[in-house]
């Protein structure tokens, strides 16, 4: 029995000696706890956080009975159509604004991708182009760095509430990250196809068809229906400032405190957010 | 014979344009049905926009926004506004990812012997806080935080850790399960097994994640004010609905510089990150 014998034996002869237990590096790590603490107090301060304020009672029942009306949600016929329309304008409006955003894109995207230069093909292009492209590239910039919510505040006063300011909104925003985006793909691929053609004489957009475009068509058609996707959860927003949809008709509800219509809404929303999502994977699964 | 069947290919007709056996064709008709169902449905309304006096409301709008208003008092006014949004946007992505990685822990199989009971219903969570905009939980949070940052943050924070929480689960089901094992057939406990061997793996990635959502984020705080959240947004709504253009489009650049400010800054630490 080998056991037996170590059993006998005294512990301390066969454990080799403890080791201290430290931390390294616990200097280190107090002091990146102190100054995170020291950065997230004037932080807290200036927005306000005081989660006690949730639980004040004068907060705390208005919103319980805010939530408490949330079930059962609203499902009578006459406000199920009106939540139909609104959703059919939802989707409508992402569509109808990621249509004019291609409209936009695309053109944008061509004048300032770099392969389809014909005096680049030489080495350097030529200072006209150069400067053409990097012109095109900022308006993109602004383009979408101006959020749709902005735009469509804008348009809201121009033409008036109702879904053209959504339309147009989604439309600007998308049209500078299409751009970017397309422009960005198109350069990334492999240029060999594209310049050969136009080394052997095609014009550009021939060279743009037949090379640039067979070989990136998958991945451009799949990042477009995910910005689908994304026009859809905005145009859903939009609503908030009067561009019409879902949101409008969740603001308008909201203020009437009416939770069973909000519930619905949401509930709606989050199907409709879950089904464009699911789509928009599948595609972009079949696409490979 | 392959050169009678070849020569016989070049008399064959160009394939239709619509196959019924094609998938691709019945795809791009409904993408047509779609979008022409889109434009017909929508009550836009082109003529207004097009008329002569939209044309010089819009031209007026433009020039009245290249005159930016940038008066002491003003200034004075933007620049807290400008860290409030900061702030907003930094604390709510610091809750996201306090609460994102509670909630990713349930959500993770991390090992093939892990019954993780809770998968289903955590996702299911996540999915909904991720599915409902920023917007929405802002204006819901107005009921129970009332006017302000607060909201805000707390709507910025539950939007991402719906987020956060679903990317943060993969990367730990992601994460190699070599040095977990090891540490689990030695008996040790789970907590520990987290601490030591899964979350030192994932951690750089979770960071990366989390300062691109910061990026986003601070998109997101600029105009969650226009729901009446605190920050530059709430600037933005009422000085453009006293048509103050000057104002307006000061707040405006601020939104840039800040977004401007805050992509350079998380690319700087992704980078310190990566290397």
């Amino acid at each position: 029995m080998p056991h037996a014998t170590i059993d006998a034996l005294p512990a301390t002869a066969l454990m080799p000696p403890r080791p201290t237990v430290r931390d390294p590096a616990w200097r280190a790590r107090v002091f990146w706890t102190l100054a995170g603490l020291a950065l997230l107090w004037p932080m807290g301060v200036l927005t306000e956080f005081k989660p006690w304020v949730l639980l004040e009672p004068g907060a705390l029942k208005p919103a319980l009975n805010f939530v408490g009306a949330f079930f059962p949600p609203r499902t009578d016929a006459e406000f199920l159509a009106l939540l139909l329309r609104e959703t059919w304008r939802t989707v409508a409006m992402a569509t109808a604004g990621l249509t004019l955003a291609l409209l936009l894109a695309i053109p944008l995207s061509l004048l300032s991708v770099r392969v389809l230069s014909l005096s680049g093909l030489a080495g350097r292009m030529t200072l006209g182009a150069a400067v053409m492209r990097q012109c095109v590239r900022w308006l993109l910039l602004v383009l979408r760095s101006v959020p749709e919510l902005v735009w469509a505040l804008v348009f809201v006063r121009v033409v008036g509430l109702g879904p053209t300011s959504g339309v147009l909104a989604i439309a600007l925003t998308y049209s500078g990250m299409l751009g970017k985006v397309y422009a960005d793909i198109l350069e990334s691929g492999d240029a060999h196809a594209t310049s050969s053609l136009m080394r052997n004489g095609s014009g550009r957009l021939q060279a743009f068809f037949y090379g640039l475009l067979p070989q990136n068509a998958a991945e451009l058609t799949s990042y477009t229906v995910y910005r689908w996707e994304c026009a859809i959860r905005s145009s859903a927003v939009l609503g908030f400032v009067g561009a019409g949809g879902l949101g409008q008709l969740m603001d308008s509800s909201m203020k009437m405190f009416n939770g069973a219509e909000v519930a619905s809404i949401l509930l709606v929303f989050m199907a409709l957010v879950w089904l464009a999502d699911r789509m928009s994977s599948a595609l972009r699964k079949n696409l490979g | 014979m392959p050169q009678s069947s070849a020569a016989k290919d070049s008399y064959q007709l160009p394939p239709k344009l619509f196959d019924a056996r094609c998938k691709a064709c019945w795809l791009v008709l409904g993408v047509l049905l779609l979008v022409v169902a889109s434009f017909a449905t929508l009550d836009l309304q082109w003529a207004q926009f097009w008329s002569w006096g939209a044309l010089q409301k819009m031209g007026r709008f433009v020039g009245e926004l290249l005159q930016p208003e940038t008066s002491a008092r003003f200034v004075g006014k933007l620049l807290p506004a400008m860290l409030e949004t900061l702030a907003m946007s930094a604390l709510g992505t610091l809750l996201a990812a306090a609460l994102g990685l509670a909630l990713a822990l349930p959500a993770a199989r991390t090992h093939a012997q892990d019954p993780a009971r809770w998968r289903g219903a955590t996702r299911l969570w996540l999915n909904a806080l991720r599915s409902t905009p920023e917007l929405v939980w802002a204006a819901l949070l107005l009921i129970a935080a009332g006017l302000g940052p607060f909201a805000g943050t707390l709507a910025l924070g539950l939007h991402t850790a719906g987020v956060l929480g679903r990317l943060f689960a993969e990367c730990l089901e992601n994460a190699t399960p070599g040095p977990a094992f090891a540490l689990r057939v030695r008996g040790v406990d789970e907590v520990r097994v987290f601490f030591y061997a899964t979350l030192p793996q994932v951690l750089p990635q979770l960071l990366s994640y989390t300062l691109y959502r910061w990026e986003n984020n601070i998109r997101a705080a600029a105009v969650l004010g226009v729901v009446g959240a605190g920050g530059l947004g709430q600037m933005l709504a009422f000085h453009m609905g006293l048509f103050q253009m000057g104002e307006t489009s000061s707040v405006l650049l601020a939104m840039l510089v800040l977004v401007a400010l805050v992509d350079a800054l998380s690319y700087a630490m992704r980078r310190a990150l990566s290397r």
